[in-house]
């Protein structure tokens, strides 16, 4: 037998075991405390696991990598800030941080542009949850798994041999001759194909939400609109859009967060090559190189880019906790 | 009146209006049918080539095979399951994901258990830090976890390693904790919206915070934990860079499904009948899971819970 199913076992059922163990026992442990002082220790109790874990896998590393952004390689000296100096001297972190621009601006358009625009049209169809059943799909599967279905789309064989290739081959019925899409870098058009097979995963699931906003509409007040004489363009234009705002920032700062963490489709489909790196991909280049303090730096560059999100997020928590 | 007096003129516009109206039901009907091949097509490429031998998928393209003499077998799903190691991949992939989503969900369970029902100085403030955390990239928390568990050695019965990269255990420790945030932020909005009177009335009964925990806050929250055991499945199982930083290079006989995956690509290049067999064997089971579940999960991301 192997080995491993016994190693299984004991976690599945000792992990949980273990967890539930300890509630027990911090309520044990609270009976040696006076009555007055329970209420005050049971929360911190409670909470210490995740405290713990959010700590050691979170917050430590974060300070640390803040830290080592300043040393050297083998994280022995301080050398100021001459990793940051590197970043923004070498081309091919300013590559990087170009595609990731082009990355943050082009995924949030085609993912909240294709998602809401699906959202209204399914809503006029019968078979609507067919059609967002199959939209909805590519979040299911790994990116890997996404990137080899899209690779094989972007097949390109050298004119004169069988294409293959899906695209390569529909081209080649008007005419046109094979592109090795991921190999052109005139114009970012490899980038823009890696942003496509992102939005062709992550479109279904700004659709979903979306739709689920526009559901929350009240028939009533469209019906209203239509009566008066309003169009359809003018009953989504002046309705239906400004009630979506909301919904729409919220998927867009999810996009935003995603584009900017980019890394498997780039790592599995071109690794980087053809002036398609991004800084997740660089970054992970450089822990397997073994430049920890450039590394850090990336990761540190990746944080400031992520901050004023995190500050969005926390004021838009504020408002709900706030009417809740 | 006049609309009855004269019937004429208002039919006019209506059939006018009628032909519009339908003309854009066509227009609706032909963007979704487009939409619809698009998100299709690339999906049923690959999974007719992963069908079909060799040769074939090499000489000529993969709507051929929808075509007599279909010559599919499911050979190149033999092939890699066997040669290529994606049997092994697969059962490490389980491995990897069936932990991580237990422990990262009941630790969670417990904190959004006390920032809901109990009350404590700091509980505003703390949770408001769980928010911020939601977003943080886990590149910055790399380089000093792989420095904490190189220095981890334990040889104490089935534990036996000198450094904690490439154990599984490595893997899971950081699923626990980067799926925390997001685990505690949905289970304590869920938590916290239960009804009162029922915690109340437990206590009044003489339940304590356990009994209350166990026999009424889980139970009750089944469908806020069914869509986080669907979101922190799918996102272990098809995570790639975690298993690369704390797996990859250090342990290849631990990698999941994705790293395997990921290095055929490299290795096996234009043999896309292998690739597709490797790939939609590593989606079946999220896409089981998926479809099973996805109402919860629907349900998950669109109560105002988004992840990062």
């Amino acid at each position: 037998m192997d080995p491993r199913i016994g190693t299984a076992l004991t976690v599945l059922i000792g992990v949980p075991a273990v967890l539930i163990g300890y509630i027990y026992l911090t309520e044990i442990a609270l009976r040696a405390l006076p009555e007055r002082y329970k209420p005050r220790a049971r929360p911190w109790l409670w909470l210490l696991p995740a405290l713990a874990f959010l700590f050691v896998f979170l917050i430590y590393p974060t300070i640390g990598t803040f830290i080592r952004s300043f040393r050297n390689a083998d994280d022995t000296d301080f050398i100021g800030l001459n990793n940051f100096q590197k970043f923004v001297s070498s081309d091919a972190t300013l590559i990087a941080l170009r595609n990731n621009i082009l990355w943050v601006i082009f995924l949030t358009v085609f993912c909240v542009g294709i998602g809401l625009l699906i959202a209204v049209l399914v809503d006029r169809v019968r078979y609507e949850s067919w059609a967002k059943g199959v939209i909805f799909l590519p979040p299911a599967i790994s990116a890997v798994a996404a990137s080899v279905i899209w690779k094989f789309m972007f097949d390109y064989q050298p004119p004169g041999e069988p294409q293959t290739g899906t695209m390569n081959a529909f081209i080649g019925v008007f005419g046109i001759s094979p592109v090795p899409w991921l190999q052109i870098d005139t114009f970012a058009l490899n980038t823009f194909a890696l942003i496509g097979v992102m939005a062709w995963m992550w479109t279904g699931f700004a659709m979903v939400i979306i739709s689920a906003s526009l559901k929350s509409i009240s028939a009533e007040l469209l019906e209203a609109a239509r009566v008066d004489g309003a169009n359809e363009w003018q009953v989504f234009r002046r309705i239906v859009f400004p009630l979506l705002l909301p919904t729409i920032a919220v998927v867009s700062t999810t996009m935003i967060i995603t584009a900017l963490k980019a890394f498997d489709i780039v790592y599995t489909m071109t690794g980087g090559n053809f002036n398609t790196d991004v800084i997740a991909n660089l970054m992970y280049k450089q822990i397997s190189f073994g430049d920890f303090g450039f590394a850090s730096a990336i990761a540190v560059v990746l944080l400031i880019a992520i901050v004023p999100i995190m500050g969005v997020n926390i004021r838009r928590f504020q408002a709900q906790e706030a009417i809740r | 009146m006049t609309a009855v007096a004269q019937p004429r003129e208002i039919t006019a516009p209506r059939t006018t209006s009628r032909f519009s109206r339908g003309l854009g039901r066509v227009g609706v009907h032909a963007g979704v049918v487009i939409l619809m091949a698009i998100w299709l097509i690339p999906t049923i490429g690959l999974l007719v080539n992963s069908f079909r031998p060799a040769q074939d998928v090499a000489s000529s393209g993969w709507w051929n095979g929808l075509f007599p003499p279909y010559n599919l077998s499911l050979d190149n799903y033999a092939a890699v399951l066997s040669e290529q190691g994606i049997g092994d991949a697969f059962v490490n992939s389980l491995f990897i994901t069936i932990p991580s989503v237990i422990i990262p969900i009941l630790v969670a369970a417990f904190a959004a258990y006390a920032f809901s029902w109990m009350s404590f100085p700091g509980r505003n403030l703390l949770f408001v830090a769980v928010v911020g955390l939601l977003v943080v990239p886990l590149q910055t928390t790399f380089i000093p976890i792989l420095r904490l568990y190189s220095g981890i050695s334990i040889h104490f019965g089935p534990l036996n390693f000198d450094t904690l990269n490439g154990e599984f255990l490595a893997v899971w420790l950081a699923h626990t904790g980067y799926g925390l945030p997001f685990a505690i932020y949905l289970l304590r909005n869920y938590m916290g919206g239960l009804p009162r009177e029922v915690f109340e009335s437990a206590a009044i009964d003489g339940a304590s915070p356990v009994v209350a925990f166990l026999r009424l806050a889980l139970p009750m929250s089944v469908p806020a934990i069914a869509a986080l055991v669907i979101f922190q499945f799918l996102f272990v199982w098809n995570d790639l860079l975690v298993a690369l930083v704390y797996i990859g290079s250090t342990n290849a006989a631990n990698s999941p499904l994705t790293i395997s995956i990921a290095n055929l690509v490299t290795s096996l290049g234009g043999n896309w009948q292998l690739l597709g067999a490797a790939a939609f064997l590593s989606m079946a089971l999220p896409l089981a899971v998926f479809a099973a579940l996805q109402r919860y999960f629907v349900r998950g991301i669109t109560g105002g819970a988004v992840k990062g």
